[in-house]
Parts: C-alpha cells; sequence; structure tokens
C-alpha cells in the first residue's frame, strides 16, 4: 500500500527531498523498521538516518514513537526534535 | 480559543483588543511574546528561518490549547507563530489567555508555551553573520519545563 513520506529540516536537506509515495514491504511494521528500511535506499538516506535515536516521528500528523505500529498509516513524517517558540 | 500560523507579522494590542471585544467576563489577560534574539560575537546571527509541518503544526497547536482549556478555566486563548525568515527583533510567536483570575491565566500561559517549544513541529535555521547556517538543536531545559507540568497536574480532570 503506497505511503505518503515527510522528511522536515535536516532530514529533509540530508535525503534530498520534502516528501515522496512508496510503496512499503510487508515486513516493515514499526517507525523504527522503516528507518532501517530508508536506511538500505542509497547513502543520502544513510546519512539522514545515521542518528537513528534523535529522529522525531508523526504518524497521520501525530507524534509516535519508534517502536508504534505503522498499521493503516496514510502519512508519515520523519523529522529533528522540534524547535519552535 | 484560535491557533494561526502566519508569514506577517502581529500586532499584540490588536490581538488582545480582537479576543476580549465585547467580553465582560474576563478579569486578566496575560500575553506572552516570543521575538528573534541577535546573539553576540560568533553566536550572532543575520536571520533565522521558521520551517514547519502544515497541518499537523495546527493540529497539535490545537490539542495543547485544547489541554489548557481542560486545566483552566480560560475564557478565551490565541497561539500565533510566525514561518518564513525573520530578522533579529522580530516577533516570532505569541500567546495569550484570558480568564476571570490571574492565576490561571498565567499558568496557561506558562503550560501553552511549554508544550508548544516541545510539541509544535516548527525547526529553526539560524543563519549567522559569517555567512554559515545552523539548524537549532533542541534544549533539554525546554523538555524538563514540560515535564513539571505532567507531575504537578493530572493531564485529565
Amino acid at each position: 500500500m503506497p505511503v505518503k513520506i515527510l522528511y522536515f529540516a535536516w532530514v529533509r536537506e540530508k535525503t534530498g527531498k520534502a516528501e515522496e509515495i512508496l510503496d512499503l514491504p510487508a515486513s516493515v511494521t514499526t517507525v523504527a523498521e522503516l528507518m532501517v528500511w530508508l536506511k538500505g535506499r542509497g547513502p543520502e538516506y544513510a546519512e539522514a538516518f545515521a542518528r537513528e535515536e534523535v529522529i522525531r516521528a508523526a504518524i497521520d500528523r501525530r507524534h509516535v514513537k519508534s517502536t508504534t505500529a505503522l498499521s493503516g498509516a496514510r502519512e508519515i513524517a520523519f523529522f529533528p526534535p522540534v524547535t519552535g517558540g | 480559543m484560535a491557533v494561526r500560523v502566519e508569514r506577517e507579522d502581529f500586532d499584540v494590542g490588536a490581538e488582545i483588543a480582537q479576543l476580549t471585544a465585547g467580553r465582560t467576563d474576563i478579569g486578566a489577560i496575560v500575553t506572552f511574546s516570543g521575538t528573534v534574539r541577535g546573539g553576540s560575537g560568533t553566536d550572532a546571527i543575520t536571520a533565522m528561518t521558521l520551517e514547519h509541518y502544515p497541518g499537523m503544526t495546527e493540529a497539535e497547536l490545537t490539542r495543547v490549547e485544547a489541554e489548557a482549556g481542560k486545566r483552566w478555566p480560560l475564557q478565551a486563548s490565541l497561539i500565533v507563530h510566525r514561518v518564513g525568515t525573520l530578522k533579529p527583533g522580530d516577533n516570532i510567536v505569541l500567546v495569550v489567555t484570558a480568564s476571570a483570575h490571574r492565576q490561571a491565566a498565567f499558568a496557561a500561559a506558562e503550560f501553552l508555551m511549554d508544550y508548544l517549544k516541545t510539541r509544535a513541529p516548527f525547526w529553526k535555521k539560524e543563519l549567522r553573520a559569517d555567512g554559515q547556517a545552523r539548524w537549532v538543536a533542541a534544549r533539554e531545559c525546554d523538555r524538563e519545563a514540560v515535564r513539571r507540568w505532567e507531575e504537578v497536574l493530572p493531564s485529565r480532570g
């Protein structure tokens, strides 16, 4: 099933794209597994996700943990810790 | 209760006037305005660009505002956050809380800012005087600030 993946701030700069539609393999079931899978897509992804532990994620515009299941997700975003205000 | 994410500047006085027009149930209005620090020496910056996640930003600010409304008796509240490129001294963020008494308005304004800083999907990039651009790193003290609300008050009820 195609899922929209979004990247923000330095994650966007490192992957070189703001968003893309990807068909995720059935074996990718959590946010953490998706990060590992993305790292295998090319050196720019490996660089962007090199420090997985600092990257935050949202599913369908809500903050989630790396252990969260992707089931039913339409939009998944990856970004650094937020710095607004 | 309202949230706005916009490029344009805001006028604090005009926002208060609009929020309180025709209201006689409000006894206390607290505002917080955040502005761009210019820094000094090697930390001096010439501009700051704010990126955000359209759609999630508004949703997250609305959730935070609703949570404040559950915790304190607020008559009105407003969150305005700017995006795009700003200069030192420019306004970035405005929080207004209105209540019958000051304690609720003060506490809710602080709560909104603490939650906004750790949850709303904004990212600041600084352009330094030497031409280098740098993403601002999240601060541990902001995460600690938000934790104390979890200890002091239950999140529901």
